[in-house]
Order: C-alpha cells, then sequence, then structure tokens
C-alpha cells in the first residue's frame, strides 16, 4: 500500500455472524477502536451478505461517531476529518461446510483412503461408492443424482494396474450426469486421484460433464497411502465453494481493497505469525457455526484442518450425533436430561443467531464446544501427518484392517502456546471459561501458555497482513492476543485425593507453595510476567519427562492452572462423583458466577 | 441507527407466492402463459434414461475387452428386447460362436472396449412437474418449466422433513392429542396439530394414511427414530416419509395461536406442503400453501425490508430460552449494550407480553412476525 493508511475497515463473513473492526493510526500506532456485529444475511429475505456487512459496519459508524457509509457504499477516501476508511478489507466463510462423496474400488481400501481425504479437508462424506459395495450399478447412479453431492472424489486402482474398475465407477459417475446441489452456473468438481494410467480413460469419461481435476494416486501402491495431493485439491476447491456458495459475495468483492480470503486462510496467517515470532510450537483452533478449523505449527511446519462438519450452530447437531449425548452432558454440573437437552440444542441447529440468555443454556453452548474441539483437534491429529505429504506405509497385512498409521505430527510434550478464536470461546463471559473449555479439549502436557483472540479479530488481521503487516502486527499485539496464562498440567495417573506434586511460585516478593492432588485443579493468580516456578511431582508423575520442573512460567488474564487431573486424561462419564467434580473444578477455576 | 433484524418466518392470510416449477433435466412445456391451473396439473414433462444394467461381454464371449465392439450386433442408441442377440463371437473358421443375449428390454447405451462391458438402458422414465401450487402460469421457462404465481395463505415452518404433499387441512385442536384421535377421516389429509408430535402420533398418521402432519413441536430423539439416524445439519427433504412441517422448534411446545388461528380459517380447504430445509447459505425453510380465488392478486399485502426490521411496536416471538415460544411487543431497544444473566454484554430489546409483564431480551433471540 503506497498511500497513507490511517483509517482500516475490515469485515470477517462468518456462516453465523458478521464481525466489522476498525483500526485507526493513534500516535503513530495502529489500534484497534471500535468493533460491531451482526446477524450475517443468508437466509430470505436478506440472501445477501452484504446486508449483515452493512448492519455490523453501522454499528461501528454508531460506536465510533465516524462516517463510513455514503448510503449503501463504503466511503473510500479521507477526504475529511472523520469521513470514509482508507482501506476495506474482508474475510469470509459464509457459505458453511462441504459435502462430498467418495468413490474407489475396493471399498475398505481406496474407497476409505479416499473417505480419509475428504475428511481431513473437512467434509462431510454423504456416501461412498465402490465398486464392490454390492449396489447395482443402477442403484449408484440414481444415489449420485439424489444425493446432489458438492464435489467428488474417485479413486481407484494401484499405479500401473488394472484400470477397468476405475473406470467403470467412472461410467457411473458419466451416467448420473451429476449436478451441484447449490447453484446451477458451474459443473460439478470431480477430482481423480486413481490408477496414473487410466488418466486418459477417466478424462474421456468426465471431462465433458464435470470440472474434472487430475492428482496424483492416493493409493500409487498396495502398502502407500498418498493423501495430501487430494486433500490439498479438495481444500482448494472447498475454499472457492465456500466463497462461490455466499449469496452476495460478488457484489461484495467489489467493495474490497483486495480479494476476499476465506477465513480459515486468514487465520492460518495468524497462526504462522505468532509461532514464528518467538519460535514457539502453537496449536491454534478458530470455531465458527458451521466449521472447526485447527491449525498447527511443530518443529516449524504448518498444518491446518477444516472440520467442516463441526461448529455451534449450524452443525451443533453433527457434533452432539458424533460426540455422543453422554461426552456432551459429562460436562455440565447439574443433570440434565437428555431430551430436554437434546432439543435445546437442536434449537440452535434451526435458529443459528440465537444467544445463550440463562446461565444453564451457556454451560450446555460450552459443553458442546468443549466436544467440538475435541473431535476436531481428534480429526487434526489424524490427518497432520499426511498433511505434511508423507506417505504411510502399510504392510500386507494391515492392506484389508485400514487403521490409521504413523506417528502424528502434533506432539503435545513440544506444544507451547494454544491460541483460541471464535465467538463462543472471545466472547465467553469470563476468560476464565475459554480458559477452561481450550483446556479441557486440548488436554495440554506438560507446560503450555493459554490464549484467546480478544474479540474475535483474527481472520480481520490475517487477511490485514497481506496488505499491511505493520498494522495487523501492531494490532496483533496490542489489542488481539490475550494472553490467559499457563496450563501445568503432569503425565501420570493415580487414584483419588493421592498428592501428585508440591509446588512453589515465586509471585514478586512472595512465594506461593502447596500441593496438587489426583484429580484437582488450582488456580494461581498471577498476571501476564514470567515467574519461578519449581514443582516435584510425586509417584509417577513427570512434568516433560522429568521429576522436577524449575523454570519461568508466565502468568496472564486469568491465571496458572494446576492441572492434576493427570495425562492421559480419563473421564469415566459414569464417575459416580463426576457432578462433584465437575462443581469443584467450576468453583476451583472461578467458571461461573454464583 | 444499525438495523437489528433475524430472519422472521411467514405466518401470512393472504400472500402472493410465486414458485419455480423446472424439470431436472430439459423436456416439454404443457402450459401456455396466463393458463390457470390446479395443483395437480402437469405443466411440463420429460424422460430420464432408464435404469441401466451392464453385461460383461468380454467375459461372455470369452473375447478380450478390446474386441468387445467387434463383437457387437447393435450400435450405441440402438433399442433391443429382452432375449435379443446383442452380441456374438467370431468362433474358430465360423464354428463355436458364442452369443450374449439382453435380460431387458432398453437401449445400448456405452460399449466400452476397456472394461469388456455393455450398458443397457431400461424404457426412458417418464419425469412429471406438477403445479404444486394452484394458480396462474406466469412465466414459461422454455424446455425446461414454469412459474406459477398464486396468491393465498402462507405459512413457513421452522424446519420439515419428507417433499411436498398435497391434502385438504383437517384440524386436531386438542393440546395433548393421543394416537386415537387420529382417524380414517384424516385418510389423504394434511393434518394439523396444535401439539407437539410424538413417535406414536407419528405412527398412527401413517397407518391410517395421512399426506403430511404440521405441528408445534417434536423431540430431537423422536425425529431421529423417524429418521432412523440423528439429524446432523439441517438439510432435509429427500426423505422418502410422512411429510412434517414445525412450525415452532424442537420441544414439547404448542404451535402459536395466531398460526393455528389460520388453520382454523382454512379448514377442509386444499393445501401443499413441503417440508424441504436447508439451514445454511440459502436457507430453504418448510412450507403450507393454502390457495385462494385468483382474482385480485394485487391487493395483497407486500413487505419491505422495514417490515423486518426489529423496532419499537414490531410484533415479536421470543426463539430461545427461557421465554420460548412467547409473544410480544417490542415496547423499548436501549442502545447501550446491558450485561444479561450469563454476564454477557448484549444489545437487549424490551418485550411486553400479553398479560402486561415486561422483560429484556436479547435482540438475537427476537425474529420478527410476519403477518397481515
Amino acid at each position: 500500500m503506497s498511500k497513507n493508511v490511517n483509517i482500516i475497515l475490515a469485515t470477517d463473513c462468518g456462516s453465523t455472524t458478521t464481525k466489522a473492526i476498525l483500526i485507526e493510526l493513534i500516535d503513530g500506532e495502529y489500534r484497534l477502536t471500535h468493533r460491531g456485529e451482526a446477524p450475517t444475511t443468508v437466509e430470505a429475505p436478506f440472501e445477501d451478505v452484504t446486508r449483515g456487512v452493512l448492519n455490523s459496519i453501522i454499528e461501528i459508524e454508531e460506536l465510533s461517531n465516524r462516517k463510513i457509509l455514503n448510503g449503501e457504499k463504503i466511503i473510500n477516501t479521507c477526504k475529511e476529518h472523520n469521513d470514509g476508511v482508507d482501506i476495506y478489507i474482508s474475510t469470509s466463510s459464509a457459505g458453511g461446510g462441504l459435502q462430498m462423496m467418495v468413490a474407489g474400488v475396493v471399498k475398505n481400501m481406496t474407497g476409505e483412503s479416499a473417505q480419509r481425504a475428504a475428511l481431513g479437508a473437512g467434509s462431510i462424506v454423504m456416501d461412498i461408492i465402490a465398486s464392490n459395495d454390492r449396489r447395482k450399478y443402477h442403484e449408484k447412479v440414481k444415489r449420485i443424482r439424489e444425493l446432489r453431492p458438492d464435489m467428488l472424489l474417485l479413486s481407484g486402482g494401484v499405479d500401473g494396474g488394472t484400470i477397468s474398475h476405475v473406470v467403470e465407477l467412472a461410467e457411473v459417475i458419466k451416467t448420473s450426469n451429476p449436478k451441484p446441489r447449490l447453484g446451477n452456473n458451474y459443473r460439478l468438481p470431480v477430482i481423480y486421484a486413481g490408477n496414473n494410467q487410466a488418466v486418459d480413460e477417466i478424462k474421456e469419461r468426465l471431462s465433458e460433464v464435470s470440472d474434472l481435476k487430475i492428482v496424483d494416486n492416493i493409493r500409487p501402491t498396495l502398502e502407500n497411502e498418498n493423501l495430501k495431493p487430494s486433500r490439498d485439491k479438495i481444500h482448494n476447491l472447498f475454499m472457492e465453494h465456500v466463497m462461490a456458495q455466499a449469496p452476495g459475495y460478488d457484489k461484495l468483492s467489489t467493495w474490497t481493497s483486495c480479494p476476499i480470503m476465506p477465513t480459515p486462510g486468514a487465520v492460518g496467517e495468524i497462526i504462522k505469525t505468532i509461532a514464528k515470532k518467538d519460535n514457539l510450537s502453537v496449536l491454534g483452533v478458530d470455531i465458527g457455526g458451521a466449521t472447526t478449523d485447527v491449525f498447527s505449527v511443530f518443529d516449524g511446519k504448518f498444518n491446518r484442518t477444516v472440520s467442516a462438519n463441526y461448529g455451534m450452530s449450524y452443525s451443533i447437531c453433527n457434533v452432539l450425533a458424533d460426540a455422543g449425548i453422554e461426552n456432551v452432558s459429562r460436562w455440565l454440573e447439574t443433570s440434565v436430561d437428555k431430551q430436554s437437552l437434546t432439543n435445546r440444542i437442536a434449537n440452535k441447529m434451526i435458529r443459528p443467531t440465537t444467544i445463550p440468555q440463562t446461565l444453564d443454556d451457556l454451560k450446555i453452548e460450552q459443553a458442546i464446544c468443549r466436544e467440538a474441539l475435541r473431535l476436531s483437534f481428534d480429526q487434526h491429529k489424524k490427518f497432520a501427518v499426511s498433511l505434511k505429504g508423507i506417505q504411510q506405509e502399510r504392510t500386507i497385512s494391515d492392506t484389508f484392517e485400514q487403521k490409521m498409521t504413523g506417528e502424528s505430527l502434533v506432539d503435545m510434550n513440544k506444544l507451547d502456546m494454544i491460541v483460541g478464536s471464535g465467538g463462543v470461546l472471545s466472547h465467553a463471559p469470563r476468560r476464565e471459561q475459554a480458559f477452561r473449555m481450550l483446556v479441557d479439549s486440548f488436554l495440554p502436557v506438560g507446560i503450555t501458555q493459554i490464549s484467546v483472540d480478544s474479540i474475535f479479530m483474527m481472520p480481520q488481521l490475517g487477511v490485514l497482513s497481506s496488505v499491511h503487516e505493520k498494522a495487523a502486527v501492531e494490532v496483533f499485539n496490542k489489542d488481539c492476543l490475550v494472553r490467559l496464562g499457563t496450563c501445568i498440567a503432569p503425565e501420570g495417573s493415580s487414584d483419588e485425593d493421592e498428592d501428585i506434586l508440591d509446588y512453589k511460585l515465586h509471585l514478586h516478593d512472595k512465594s506461593i507453595e502447596g500441593t496438587l492432588k489426583y484429580g484437582e485443579l488450582l488456580l494461581l493468580d498471577a498476571p501476564y510476567e514470567s515467574f519461578d516456578v519449581s514443582i516435584t511431582t510425586k509417584n509417577n508423575f513427570t512434568i516433560n519427562g522429568n521429576k522436577d520442573f524449575n523454570s519461568k512460567v508466565y502468568g496472564g488474564e486469568v491465571g496458572i492452572l494446576l492441572d492434576g487431573r493427570g495425562r492421559p486424561f480419563k473421564f469415566d462419564i459414569n464417575l459416580e462423583n463426576r457432578i462433584k467434580k465437575i462443581s469443584e473444578w467450576s468453583k476451583k477455576t472461578n467458571e461461573y458466577p454464583g | 441507527m444499525s438495523k437489528s433484524y433475524t430472519p422472521g418466518l411467514k405466518i401470512l392470510d393472504n400472500s402472493s407466492v410465486t414458485k419455480e416449477r423446472i424439470l431436472p433435466l430439459r423436456g416439454r412445456v404443457h402450459v401456455n402463459k396466463g393458463d390457470l391451473v390446479d395443483s395437480d396439473k402437469i405443466v411440463a414433462s420429460t424422460e430420464i434414461p432408464g435404469n441401466v444394467q451392464m453385461i460383461n461381454i468380454a467375459n461372455k464371449l470369452n473375447v478380450d475387452s478390446a474386441d468387445v465392439p467387434d463383437c457387437m450386433l447393435y450400435s450405441e442408441g440402438d433399442f433391443v428386447k429382452k432375449g435379443d442377440v446383442i452380441a456374438r463371437s467370431k468362433g474358430f473358421f465360423g464354428l463355436f460362436k458364442s452369443e450374449v443375449k439382453s435380460p431387458l428390454d432398453g437401449t445400448i447405451g456405452n460399449v466400452s472396449n476397456v472394461t469388456g462391458q455393455v450398458i443397457i438402458s431400461e424404457l426412458p422414465l417418464p419425469v412429471e412437474i406438477d403445479s404444486y401450487i394452484p394458480g396462474e402460469v406466469g412465466e414459461i421457462i422454455e424446455k425446461e418449466g414454469v412459474v406459477i404465481k398464486s396468491k393465498g395463505t402462507f405459512i413457513q415452518g421452522i424446519i420439515g422433513i419428507g417433499g411436498e404433499k398435497k391434502g385438504l387441512i383437517k384440524l386436531i385442536e386438542k393440546d395433548n392429542v393421543k394416537s386415537n384421535d387420529i382417524t380414517d377421516e384424516h385418510q389423504n389429509c394434511i393434518l394439523i396439530l396444535k401439539s407437539s408430535l410424538n413417535l406414536d402420533l407419528y405412527n398412527r398418521a401413517i397407518e391410517i394414511g395421512v399426506n403430511g402432519i404440521v405441528c408445534g413441536g417434536i423431540d430431537y430423539i423422536t425425529l431421529t427414530s423417524i429418521l432412523g439416524r440423528p439429524l446432523g445439519v439441517a438439510i432435509t427433504g429427500m426423505e422418502e416419509v410422512t411429510t412434517i412441517v414445525v412450525t415452532e422448534g424442537f420441544g414439547n411446545v404448542l404451535m402459536a395461536e395466531r398460526t393455528f388461528s389460520l388453520f382454523i380459517k382454512n379448514q377442509d380447504k386444499f393445501s401443499s406442503i413441503n417440508g424441504a430445509t436447508q439451514i445454511r447459505a440459502g436457507v430453504l425453510r418448510p412450507e403450507i400453501f393454502i390457495g385462494s380465488k385468483m382474482d385480485s392478486i394485487s391487493d395483497v399485502k407486500n413487505f419491505d425490508e422495514d417490515d423486518l426490521v426489529i423496532s419499537l411496536n414490531s410484533q415479536v416471538r421470543i426463539i430461545r430460552e427461557p421465554y420460548f415460544g412467547e409473544i410480544g411487543v417490542v415496547v423499548d431497544l436501549p442502545a447501550e449494550l446491558e450485561k444479561i444473566n450469563t454476564e454477557t454484554m448484549s444489545r437487549i430489546a424490551v418485550v411486553e407480553f400479553g398479560d402486561g409483564n415486561r422483560e429484556r431480551i436479547p435482540r438475537a433471540n427476537l425474529e420478527v412476525i410476519l403477518s397481515d
């Protein structure tokens, strides 16, 4: 940007809420000054995301007394004081999730490899079509026609092997003449990731009826699985899909100073920046209404997964279905009957823009959030290996029993910091709640800093970093990242109430010391500074593999949490004293009022 | 001032409605612009290829796949009858020839020299599109379909399952409906329940042959049982079930008085309903339409954006606990954020209920009721 930039307006169109922020140059430094928010408008009669954008901007105008809009146009130049903005940028994930069908020659081999690639790219897999799935040809054709997926992934055959089966699957797809579920102006994307010898035959059959993309074989040999090319392609098309399907996107794109960036891409940029700045291993999450995006940087390597099936509104019932009612209700400190709980959660799905008005409702949403984060993180851990591009070696013996193999890149012992973003985390009424949700779902091991996006603006700063890095960095450091504190979680297990470690915290002139028992949470009030901490573990417990820990630990807005629940964390749903435990943990961490 | 609106569901006594009726494939349109049509009128039709069968000719003739095209006695596009010899091997010096007969009536669709298989498509299946609602043909979309214009009572539900169904409106006015309240008189009808729908009622409705059910609420667990799976994302409409339209939401909740009174007014009238719902970008809500005479479309009230904005005197429905389902009028819209019970700072509205009580409700939890 060559011109002087004093005022920046940025919006993020989420699937549920549209957020606007105003950044101003004050005394030579860029700072966040105002924030507006409005429901995203993708439902009739406002099937146009720009309505929600305008509403969020009007809220900023009211709060800032700055005229930004002239009718429905953003004033793009600062001709006079308090008038207009220099840059307007936006991110978007308003279109929601991705629904795919996958096809493979053998259902529990290439079919499941294709499914893993699709799930890793964050898709909902509607069905797996396979040569050996016992359905008749016309039943497969009918199924594709009825489901109208957003995308198809076709795989099958090892490189150089027989091509007849995968060509037959292509013929099934050709006969179905697939049409996209939303929008009729483009051809349905079909990704071919099968036997490389069959490419010409596949092109001959599918290039006219679909938007055919060819990538490397998902299963080049019987023992090797190569998910990355397929997943990357799905992911890229997903981005295009999410963007293109949001009503009013074309109009919004004419307003912005640079291309609209997909929200996961923007947040990923910020997570990379955090990791690079202090050479940290970082785990980031952005939980939205339709999707949950997880990012990790370990040993300088960045990975991203977008779970388009887990979220806090549109996809909330999918979290319920996959986690199970028992796993959701285990986080509640009262016994809620199954019927009432499922109804409340389902009502959020059908009225996605509502907010909890009662404390009980808030607790239910935060319980769901824990499970959505846990499931999304599981997905991230499983697929981080392949995202890096390592082909998984499979022996002949596990050829037909397809379990995930290989070490995940995510190593919780190396993790330095967890960063949370998204409405349910950033807008949690108490920061302690965000801290607890992140710790309970990611279960950090050893010493881990916990941070949260202050007001849910990482997406906007992500896109801003591509056009004005200085402004993005300054606002990020001063106004975005809230350091909540540190979680200290020893590894090991024990019997209830046994002593597991002694701690000593040197807090300025005074020392705080004590003993942590198994199953206990202790929150120490410590601001964002580094403190000397001494820990001596007992019995079989260790910190980063050692019995003793003597080093500096950061406090934060919440403090330093000693998590004595053991790692691995075993939280039995049927635990007799579960409710008592939840209540105790909540009180000890100042989680809720009363 | 920023406009605070959440999408309101339409509950309109007198509304103009347009419906696109489009074929899945290009075909023929059977009506003309300006024609008055009933809801059952076939407005367009086409044929889609019949189901297909694959015959492995190479295996049956014991020849290479590449030789299959030379063995075929029919070409792609040819019609064959069941029992017709469709392929014959060349044999040795004209002897020991093998033959393959067609197992069905159909058209040769594809002869593959790679897989050695031949596809035979069954006779095309006729696909017809009806008008769905009674009205006037407002527009012809050449070879694709029509746009039907109509007026009448139009009610949107919050979620539904199942596709388009039609039938006479029949009400059961009790708050606590039992399965034996559903009787033979409800056969082929659209059953309106003021109460919520449970599994017993649903099964009884199927047994009687009810075409569709409109109800106030339904338990998520009941819906899971009906679908045979938990509903993960609200994208419905393709289920082969008795269509259900839920007007209020999940739980034991009665249909709003205003909505139910419209159904009372339309008792025994013919209606068209559709449970298809998509709660994502490009939201689609389930609907009930009861047509009126087509002589006065112009006197229908049209709504503009301002009608949909939450403002003073807006009639609103509370769409979240603890006042879920209650209806009131907005009497104040404080500009400042307020701390609500959860300790969240929220933009609120003061809503006065019918009994004169006033409550402070987050604006996000209000839904404007569009009624005429």
